[in-house]
């Protein structure tokens, strides 16, 4: 399959933040477009297309709306992990030979619309074991975070500085909702929410979308565009294992390893990540279980600007994450490919753009932390990787 | 606090959890046990997911566990907004599963994870109880 390897010839980030004058199907297809002309292709040209369901009837829906007529079509539904899903996806079908451009929109109006994450359980049948109980979607991650501390010694100090990184970034965007530094005294005095998170460690709610256009070789080679290859890609769901809940293991155990294998890369190899950041525990529990510290140790990693770019250990969601910049729809998968796939071309701000950045990661997270979550990693590289 | 401050929402029922929640109604907190594998088996379903069996019994549970993991909410959605503070926790049932709950019948901030707790139920009025968690009485005491 290495020679047959996808190309990311083109991201798009909606630029706004709260769009209460447009419907999501506008936002689709403004994001669409956008990427489309990023990589120098045309609607027409379309010939595989990933959604999520969020139109209603999902790809139909919109494939009509935008008058695709794709040869391959998926609407994998994991929450805020599915866009990296469908860019895996999108890789194999075009490794496969089934299709030559395929295009990856996502859009939402969280903001405008007032729809705040859910437990993403309604009508399913673990629904009346969790939401009766006014769980909601913060305090299952609160949840992993208390056991997370109760297990390795991780502190709110220590979450705190995946704030302050995302800050640090979020203040070089001009697009970024919460454009301003904050310090880790900042985060640990603003309102608890569902303990020990507080409201500084939650994502921003943002109206907008993103979409990529994944392409065959041949098909990069001809566009003269800067182009991402797609060197390795996992997937899976973990879930609450007939009740044996393990909180402080992701779902990031299983699909990093094999990420990395497909890729022939190890973390040491990896000069910037985009690592899924709902809320700030999500990145310190992904970090350690795709290898880049000991499992336990991502409180102490994060430490000392270690995720700051440029200079940091290991430069994270350098546009300010959805902890500071956009979370649109409350799925953040689609910001995580556009940076990484930035920082890869040197289009990053260049206050944060990683020198010699040749081999990203993305992570995506989708539903909750430890318990039931869509996991999803993406290695991409450039060209000469 | 005493429990009557959460609300109790009636949860949604179906044939698979009739035998469950009807058995909530009569106090009684039972656990689905795989008759081929003797599995315990949670969230309560018919379906074995350690041997893919679909033969199940209904055994009573001993209504003591541990707490695993505990959040206090400050900030809930819907009918639990008026009810915040409160806690939202993972409790390990002796018989093994780890089941979200509230514990109820003590201050928020004294919830600890290790702290033994025992089931109370919360009535729905629509024949079916929440099983909930209240901190369980010292050796000895009663």
């Amino acid at each position: 399959m290495t020679s047959r390897r996808a190309r990311i010839a083109g991201v798009y980030e909606h630029p706004r933040r709260e769009i209460p004058d447009r419907s999501v199907s506008q936002v689709h297809a403004e994001v669409a477009l956008g990427a489309l002309a990023d990589a120098g292709l045309a609607v027409s040209d379309v010939d595989g297309y990933f959604c999520d369901s969020s139109t209603g009837f999902g790809p139909v829906s919109m494939a009509e709306y935008l008058n695709l007529h794709p040869r391959v079509v998926d609407s994998t539904e994991t929450g805020g992990s599915s866009y990296l899903v469908h860019v895996g996806h999108a890789a194999d079908a075009i490794a496969a030979g089934r299709c030559a451009v395929a295009l990856v929109s996502m859009a939402g109006l969280a903001r405008s619309q007032g729809q705040r994450p859910t437990a993403r359980s309604s009508g399913s049948p673990e629904a009346a074991f969790e939401s009766t109980w006014g769980m909601s979607a913060v305090t299952g991650y609160a949840l992993a975070a208390q056991r997370h501390m109760f297990e390795f010694g991780t502190t709110s100090a220590q979450l705190a500085e995946v704030k302050v990184a995302a800050s640090l970034h979020a203040q070089h965007n001009p697009h970024a909702l919460l454009p301003k530094p904050v310090t880790v005294a900042e985060v640990l005095d603003s309102p608890l929410i569902s303990s020990p998170l507080h409201r500084l460690d939650c994502c921003v709610v943002t109206d907008g979308g993103g979409a990529a256009v994944v392409v065959a070789p041949e098909v990069a080679r001809d566009l003269g565009r800067r182009c991402v290859k797609v060197l390795g890609h996992a997937e899976t769901v973990k879930h609450t294992g007939n009740g044996r809940i393990d909180l402080t293991v992701s779902g990031a155990a299983t699909t990093g390893p094999q990420a990395f294998a497909e890729a022939s890369l190890t973390p040491a190899d990896v000069d910037y990540v985009s690592i899924y950041d709902s809320f700030t525990i999500t990145v310190i529990e992904t970090l350690e279980d795709l290898g880049f510290c000991e499992k336990g140790h991502g409180g102490p990693f994060v430490l000392d600007g270690a995720l700051v770019a440029p200079e940091g250990r290991l430069p994270c969601n350098t546009d300010g994450g959805g902890l500071c910049n956009n979370h649109p729809s409350n799925r953040g998968g689609m910001t995580k490919i556009i940076e990484a796939v930035r920082q890869l071309r040197g289009e990053a701000h260049p206050a944060v753009q990683v020198p010699d950045c040749t081999v990203a990661l993305a992570h995506g997270t989708g539903g909750s932390l430890g318990t039931r979550m869509g996991s999803a990693t993406l290695l991409l590289g450039q060209e000469d990787v | 606090v005493t429990p009557a401050r959460l609300p109790v929402p009636a949860p949604e029922r179906t044939p698979e959890t009739e035998a469950f929640w009807k058995a909530t109604a009569a106090g009684r907190l039972v656990l689905a046990h795989c008759d081929d594998c003797d599995s315990v088996i949670w969230y309560p379903k018919t379906y074995c997911p350690d041997c893919g069996g679909l033969s199940v019994s209904w055994t009573d549970a001993s209504g003591r566990g541990t707490v695993y993991s505990f959040s206090v909410v400050h900030r809930a959605p819907g009918a639990f907004s008026d009810a915040a503070p409160f806690v939202v926790a993972y409790v390990e049932l002796e018989e093994g599963p780890r089941v979200l709950t509230n514990i109820v019948g003590c201050d928020p901030e004294a919830v600890a994870i290790g702290q033994a707790v025992q089931v109370v139920f919360c009535d729905t009025g629509e024949g079916s109880a929440l099983y909930r968690f209240e901190p369980a009485a010292p050796p000895g005491d009663g």
